[in-house]
């Protein structure tokens, strides 16, 4: 400890060896799945030199351009939906003090990100087997329904970070200059909060994406979505081709992600 | 205008602001949470579905077994070993992530500000990424032609492939794997706060390094530690992905157990029973979360 040299108080003995071990451990079974999705030959066990012959075998499959459809349909509509509210509710909650159940609005707001997402699923799969019954309806409605609900938070944190970082000054001289509530929100507010509300949405429409569980339970016959398909083909290994439909949404993931770095940076 | 607003009108304008939200939240998450400890009471229905009549059965099923010839009443050893499986790899998978967390974290809020940016990023792909499509990818990796077997048969190592895939192992494997980026955000958050004065002022006071590790960093960054395990913790216990890819069908947790009810098992009050379960124990590690956090608030 006492040496003289200039000693880095920020370092701890085998915490960088962990970290960049961690960091491996975390990226050497993604960039494997990556790989071996160009891999040509027939066997996933061997490589058969690089081709996009998978690519196209899941491009081609009708199952699959079905399944990525309806997880597109719904993802957008989750979204759109899920931001709207989440962008209101945030409104509602923040820059104007505490407020009688304003609790209670977090709670329920935050409520999917706390529930085991299992017993999410168990609980609309009961609910939504009894609404099928009595309407008869079994479009894509209840996936679009769920996938908005779980959405919500995912929407909701940016946007709020975002407002709670704004002043309020500029809204307040809109209302001096006689600006309608409206005007103010249309105008002001909303302009200077879009980085919030599409950092929220890219979020929305990831976390809708991506989600398998509530999804297997609340889909109908037929009503399969990208991961729900992914679920069902597994067999011992992957087929070469579920591994390139991963590594296409795998690279989904990434571009968003970077849009919503780039969004959420512009701000600073 | 909004500035001379009374505190009650402030009120309705946030709640009718959030109504949208809340009706949809209530709708279709919280609403029917309802109904699962609704049905946990009633008769289960001959096929599939429940009967409309009160029954303690359901919740009998969560921990007892009926012998089908003379009504017998024992402890139902297949449940208990499910319940005992998913807390232990909830647990082992918790401290686990912790292990590799706590420097990963450090590791990120002490680079400079430019970098940290970068790494930051890092693990952000990893977590935004399709739980599905990692548990994939750990799956490649530990099956018995895979690369990690390959690797150490290449090597002579080993002469044949170890079975880790469809085993406890893999399952933990696979949760410490997906579940790492929960521990190592909230860790980053409490870290890149953290004054590193304070650690010189232990050296001065000639603290070892241990010393400073346990007696200045780790009380310091202690809600960073219990929110990461908080949330590392609850999806593991209610996992059903990764165990039922990674565990095969056998070594089932919670969430494949209660998914079976809705299935094959066909006992939906069993099943909304177990969902109740699983409910309140992460109910009451939330609460135990919110004491611990809000006790250092008053602290600190």
């Amino acid at each position: 400890m006492a040496k003289p040299r200039v000693f880095d108080v920020t370092t701890l003995p085998g915490f960088t060896f962990i970290a960049i071990l961690a960091f491996v451990l975390l990226y050497a079974p993604i960039i494997t799945l990556v790989i071996y999705s160009f891999n040509g030959g027939d066997s996933v066990n061997q490589w058969g030199g690089f081709s996009l012959e998978w690519y196209a075998v899941a491009a081609k499959n009708e199952a699959v351009q079905d399944a990525t459809a309806r997880s597109l349909i719904i993802a957008v509509w989750a979204s759109v939906i899920s931001t709207t509210v989440a962008t209101m509710a945030a409104l509602g909650t923040t820059r104007r003090g505490k407020f009688t159940g304003q609790t209670m609005i977090y709670v329920i707001i935050n409520q999917p990100l706390m529930v085991p997402e299992i017993v999410t699923a168990v609980a609309l799969l009961i609910f939504f087997s009894s609404v099928k019954v009595a309407t008869g309806y079994t479009g894509l409605g209840y996936l679009i329904l769920a996938h908005s609900a779980f959405c919500i938070p995912f929407a909701y944190l940016p946007i709020k970070a975002r407002l709670e970082g704004m002043d309020t000054a500029m809204e307040t001289a809109a209302a001096d200059l006689y600006a309608t509530p409206w005007q103010t929100f249309r105008y002001v507010t909303l302009p200077l909060l879009l980085p919030g509300v599409i950092a929220g949405a890219m979020l929305a429409f990831i976390i809708s994406l991506d989600n398998v569980i509530i999804t297997e339970f609340v889909k109908s016959a037929g009503q399969d979505t990208l991961p729900t398909y992914m679920l069902g083909q597994l067999r011992r290994a992957l087929t070469p081709e579920v591994n390139a439909i991963s590594t296409a949404l795998l690279a989904l993931t990434v571009l968003i992600l970077t849009v919503f770095v780039f969004v959420t940076k512009k701000r600073d | 205008m909004s500035r001379r607003k009374t505190r009650r009108s402030k009120g309705l304008d946030g709640w009718l602001l959030s109504a949208p939200a809340l009706i949809l939240l209530v709708l279709a998450a919280s609403g029917p949470l309802l109904i699962v400890a609704l049905y946990s009471f009633l008769e289960k229905g001959d096929y599939s579905g429940v009967r409309w009549i009160l029954s303690g059965e359901g919740w009998f099923r969560v921990l007892f077994e009926r012998d089908i010839f003379d009504q017998t009443v024992s402890l139902a050893d297949a449940n208990l070993s499910i319940f005992w499986r998913s807390v232990k790899l909830s647990i082992a998978t918790t401290i686990i992530t912790f292990g590799f967390g706590l420097p990963t974290a450090w590791f990120i809020a002490t680079r400079p500000a430019k970098s940290r940016a970068f790494w930051l990023f890092l693990i952000t792909i990893p977590f935004w990424t399709n739980l599905l499509i990692r548990t994939f990818a750990i799956m490649e990796v530990i099956r018995n032609q895979g690369i990690l077997n390959t690797f150490l048969m290449h090597f002579n190592l080993i002469s044949e492939p170890i079975q880790i895939l469809y085993t406890d192992t893999a399952v933990l494997i696979g949760m410490t794997y997906v579940y790492l980026p929960l521990m190592v955000l909230p860790l980053y958050a409490a870290i890149d706060r953290f004054d590193f004065r304070l650690i010189e002022a232990g050296y001065d006071l000639y603290a070892s390094r241990w010393q400073v590790l346990r007696g200045v960093i780790l009380p310091i960054i202690k809600p960073g530690i219990i929110a990461g395990s908080i949330l590392v913790f609850i999806p593991s216990l209610g996992a059903y992905v990764t165990p039922r890819v990674l565990g095969g069908g056998k070594n089932m947790m919670i969430g494949n157990f209660i998914e079976l009810q809705f299935g094959q098992g066909q006992n939906w009050p069993l099943g909304a029973a177990l969902s109740t379960v699983l409910l309140l124990v992460v109910l009451v590690s939330l609460i135990i979360y919110t004491r611990a956090s809000s006790r250092d608030d008053s602290n600190g």
